[in-house]
């Protein structure tokens, strides 16, 4: 291969980016985009649901329950109603995700040692939520619960009761269970897929549709020397994303990273050789731009978000599907950012996922390659 | 066929079909060392065609390719230093500047530093073109990107030069400059080859070949060609050109009468004995006549009167 | 429907501007019924954008045009009713049929019932394409979808036609065949604008407007141009080697402009009679022989390029 000529297409190729204003687009403002819009849009976590209260009874013990959900993090009071019409409302209207309904006769219920009931109404139309308010709802009553049955044990001078089990759990890796940091390192490998494979989607296409990729071909430049030339700048463009989106995580999401730089290192690149030999393939198969441009975004924005491990978890899938999974080169790249990010993995402990990757790059490798052809028709 | 001077260029029987339609059917030419061979048709004549196959980007399916002697078809990559192909649409890098595209394409080819500086030069003196050498190729005239993409064409010193239309739409001075540079390169044996469909640029070319079809039908010089043609042709300018042309449509030894602009041509037997005879008739019939006199068949005349349609 | 009979188009010192570009620059013109007008020039000269002014599709920004003795900018709708267009790469549906094609043109001009039936037979026979009604534009070659594209830029017998490089690329039979039927429109009354870059087609316009960067730059009949436009006269010269005798005669004081033309050479002189001998000597001098040298009679080209290059000077271009 002829070191100058790959020079001479790497240099072009450069010049073209640097000038071309949407390809700046793609390669600064995108991951930039997609890092906020994920980070902030994203988020698992359930908090501050809005709910409205109608207090039936108005006594001591009615408003310290009320009391109890206003404490709480996962609650917000909006409104307090006097009626179930207002209730009822409130929900229609959706200035409340639930209702709680606290009965006439609560206090006496509590006192007489008959089980007091609270009434909990939800709007279901989103019933992931619906669930999620639930169970806090129920941790709330049940703390409340607890406390009341304390006092009584105490006012009757006798020793607290203690639970006959309890389930103590300890979280691995994610202690804070913070959904973004398990959330930031699939935005990453989001990034990546998309930006490193638009990029290259339009390399080829675009000479045919602007007519000098007819006069490259009639040049000395070779099919390997082409895909050289051509694949080298945007790996290193891809690289330097990846710092970015690593930077932006870290100090601006602070998102925890126990591993090393080498690591992400060594295996980015790994995977920026495959989604840009893939946009490449794309691009050398398809002669318009347009159309490239769309494959390439079907092609790693679908997969990547919902079979890589980012979105839904994968032993969670039909085993059908599960299966398809393995053809997802993000679902490797995703497993390595997270274990790097979170547990602090060294190359040796993620040889598998990065055989994967090695091998997706070799065959991505060779049908690009043999996908441009240095003839028309 | 002039021994010492071995062809540049030899395609012998050269057939390319698309879904089975001859493209380009059964075509032989040569081009010899500092000749502007000049291949003259409409669209879909197979003018790309043919283009496409001597710049060995595209196979034939039948037939011989020889440039420079080596054998383009087995070995397309061997020639690929000597021939420079021009397509119709020269896509330039627009995002790139004059100077840019040249060393560009001059890295691709293994052109040294100095070569490149000088030729570039005095090509780009030659277009007018030396104070944009800093502009980028998208910001230049339809007529300086046609001359930048020849001068990116020729840095390499190409034996053999493949231009497709290469003046299509380009103002009438860019155009000049544009053959002036060709018609340097004849003096430093260059084999050059054009395709056209204007007919008055094949005027400049040595020899033509016209194309029907995917056929070459007629192959000679524009003199050897006009030669060929039955009849004379006389330009009757008149200031009722209409009236001029009913006139002398039909009569005696007139084979033909078309109007053009602001003048009526007539194709007839023999000028000299028809001139007066015209003049004469339409002179009775109150025809205003400015002048009447033998013109040269035009190449649009060659291709009419030799190709006409069915 | 026009004050003035006669005139077809006015218009009055036309402008362009797009941002800072201006593309048409001043342009003034008036045109005739039966009248053949040529805009000729390079791409990007400004005659499609003239031409889209006149047809109402652009606003001039300054200058006013009539067209059909309406103002364009101000009853743009009204000025399209009476015109009809033909555009570059003839604007036909090629997954239709002959006669879909002009039904639906038809039915876009508001062409209705029994005027439709009569000027579908007569574009079908202006066509040539009797018999042939059911065809697919896609089975046409040029000429034939050349002729139909015309037929029905016609229909509605607009006034005024504007044909956008209507030949471009066409056999030369075709062209002649297209252009007969130009003249017989045109006698019928009809006036006639076309836009092309072939110095040859201009040819045949009964006068030429030369656009050049957005301006007009002559005006006038092909022989009117041919006449006044040249200061000076154009000699022919061949010889056994013309490259060696353009750079014999290209620093001659009395060569204004060396053009190189296949074998030959075309030298710009003053005067033929007076030059020739200076010519000659000089050839003598390097030891070239020739075989003829004697004035010819310009060609379009010759008097664009002296219009616009100036005596051959070489400006940026």
């Amino acid at each position: 291969m002829n070191l100058r000529r790959i020079k001479a297409i790497a240099k072009k190729e450069i010049i073209q980016v640097l000038r071309d204003p949407r390809s700046l687009m793609v390669v600064l403002l995108m991951p930039l985009m997609q890092m906020a819009l994920l980070g902030y849009g994203v988020n698992l976590d359930i908090e501050h649901v809005s709910i409205c209260v109608f207090d039936r009874e108005g006594s001591q013990q009615s408003e310290a329950l009320l009391k109890a959900f206003q404490a709480s993090l996962y609650f917000r009071i909006v409104e307090t109603e006097r009626d179930y019409e207002g209730v009822k409302r409130a929900i229609d209207a959706g200035r409340c995700k639930m209702a709680v309904v606290i009965p006439p006769d609560f206090s006496q219920d509590l006192a007489s040692e008959n089980s007091a009931s609270v009434q909990a109404i939800l709007d279901a139309t989103d019933d992931n939520t619906a669930n999620i308010a639930l169970g806090y709802a129920q941790a709330v009553v049940g703390s409340f619960s607890a406390n009341v049955q304390v006092q009584r044990t105490q006012s009757l001078g006798q020793p607290p009761p203690v639970a006959p089990a309890v389930a103590q759990y300890r979280v691995w890796f994610n202690e804070d269970l913070v959904s973004r940091d398990f959330i930031i390192p699939g935005v990453v490998a989001l990034v990546l897929a998309l930006v490193g494979a638009q990029l290259t989607s339009l390399t080829i296409s675009r000479e045919w549709e602007r007519g000098t990729m007819e006069v490259l071909v009639s040049t000395p430049v070779t099919r390997m020397e082409l895909m050289t030339g051509k694949i080298l700048p945007y790996f290193f463009i891809g690289l330097l994303d990846a710092a970015l989106c690593l930077v932006i995580a870290v100090f601006w999401f602070e998102t925890p990273f126990r591993g090393a730089v080498s690591t992400l290192f060594v295996t980015t690149s790994l995977f920026l050789l495959v989604v840009l030999g893939l946009g490449y393939f794309i691009s050398a198969s398809i002669r318009s731009q347009i159309g490239a441009s769309q494959i390439a975004l079907v092609v790693t924005l679908l997969p990547t978000t919902l079979l890589s491990g980012f979105a839904f978890p994968i032993d969670q899938m039909p085993p059908a599907i599960q299966a398809l999974t393995f053809l997802v080169p993000a679902r490797y790249y995703f497993f390595i950012l997270k274990s790097v990010f979170l547990k602090g993995s060294a190359l040796g402990d993620l040889i598998a996922p990065i055989a994967f990757l090695a091998l997706y790059a070799t065959i991505i490798g060779l049908l690009a390659a043999r996908a441009f052809r240095k003839t028309l028709g | 066929m002039n021994d010492a001077r071995k062809s540049a260029i030899e395609a012998r029987n050269l057939t390319k079909r698309f879904g089975g339609v001859p493209a380009v059917e059964k075509l032989s030419v040569d081009c010899a060392p500092g000749e502007v061979f000049g291949f003259v048709g409409p669209d879909g004549a197979g003018k790309t065609t043919i283009m496409r196959l001597l710049a060995a980007v595209m196979a034939p399916d039948e037939g011989s390719i020889a440039i420079e002697g080596l054998d383009a078809i087995a070995e397309p990559e061997r020639v690929r230093s000597h021939v420079s192909y021009m397509p119709q649409r020269f896509g330039l890098y627009e995002d790139l500047t004059v100077d840019e595209n040249i060393e560009f394409f001059a890295e691709l080819f293994g052109i040294n530093r100095h070569d490149r500086d000088e030729r570039a030069t005095r090509l780009l003196a030659a277009s007018g073109m030396t104070p944009f050498r800093k502009r980028r190729a998208g910001q230049l005239s339809g007529g300086m990107k046609q001359k930048l993409g020849l001068t990116c064409s020729l840095v390499h010193a190409p034996k053999v030069l493949l231009l497709d239309e290469p003046t299509a739409g380009v103002d009438p001075v860019s155009r000049r400059d544009f053959w002036r540079i060709l018609y340097g390169l004849r003096g430093e044996g260059v084999a050059i080859v054009v395709a056209t469909s204007y007919l008055d640029e094949a005027e400049r070319c040595n020899r033509l070949g016209l194309l029907r079809d995917g056929r070459m039908l007629y192959c000679d010089t524009p003199p050897a060609l006009k030669s060929l043609m039955p009849g004379q042709i006389l330009a009757i300018a008149s200031r009722d050109a209409r009236r001029a042309r009913d006139a002398v449509a039909g009569r005696v030894g007139v084979k033909g009468a078309i109007l053009m602009g602001d003048s009526v041509h007539v194709v007839v037997d023999d000028a000299a004995l028809r001139a007066s005879q015209l003049q004469a008739a339409l002179t009775s019939a109150d025809v205003p006549v400015d002048e009447i006199e033998r013109i040269a068949p035009s190449i649009e005349d060659l291709f009419v009167s030799l190709l006409t349609e069915g | 429907m026009t004050a003035n009979g006669e005139l077809r188009i006015v218009a009055d010192r036309l402008v362009k501007r797009f941002g800072d570009f201006v593309a048409v620059n001043e342009v003034s013109f008036e045109a005739r019924r039966g009248e053949i007008m040529g805009f000729l020039g390079p791409n990007g000269a400004g005659k499609s954008t003239t031409i889209r002014i006149l047809c109402g599709l652009l606003r001039p920004s300054g200058g006013k045009a009539e067209v059909a003795g309406l103002d364009v900018a101000r009853y743009p709708e009204r000025v399209r009713e009476n015109i009809g267009y033909m555009s570059q790469k003839f604007s036909l549906y090629s997954d239709l049929s002959v006669m879909e094609n002009l039904r639906f043109f038809g039915g876009v001009y508001g062409v209705k019932g029994a005027r439709l039936k009569e000027r579908l037979d007569f574009a079908v026979d202006m066509a040539a394409l009797k018999g042939r009604e059911d065809a697919l534009v896609a089975d046409l070659s040029g000429g034939w979808k050349q002729r139909l594209a015309l037929g029905c830029a016609v229909l509605h017998e607009p006034a005024i036609l504007f044909l956008d490089e209507p030949t471009s690329g066409v056999d030369p039979a075709s062209r002649r065949r297209f252009w007969d039927l130009i003249y017989a429109l045109a006698g019928a009354g009809v006036c006639v604008v076309i836009t092309t870059h072939y110095m040859d087609e201009a040819e045949y316009c009964n006068r030429i407007a030369l656009i050049n960067g957005g301006r007009l730059a002559a005006l006038g009949s092909p022989s009117e141009l041919k006449r006044s436009a040249i200061r000076g006269e154009i000699l022919l010269v061949e010889g056994d080697d013309p490259g060696a005798m353009l750079e014999a005669l290209e620093g001659a004081p009395a060569a204004r402009d060396v053009a190189p033309f296949g074998s030959s050479l075309h030298i710009l002189v003053d005067d033929a009679a007076r030059d020739t001998p200076a010519l000659e000597a000089r050839l003598k001098e390097r030891g070239l022989g020739w075989s003829r040298i004697e004035p010819i009679k310009p060609t379009l080209e010759d008097v664009f390029v002296q219009l616009v290059g100036g005596d051959g000077a070489r400006g940026p271009r």
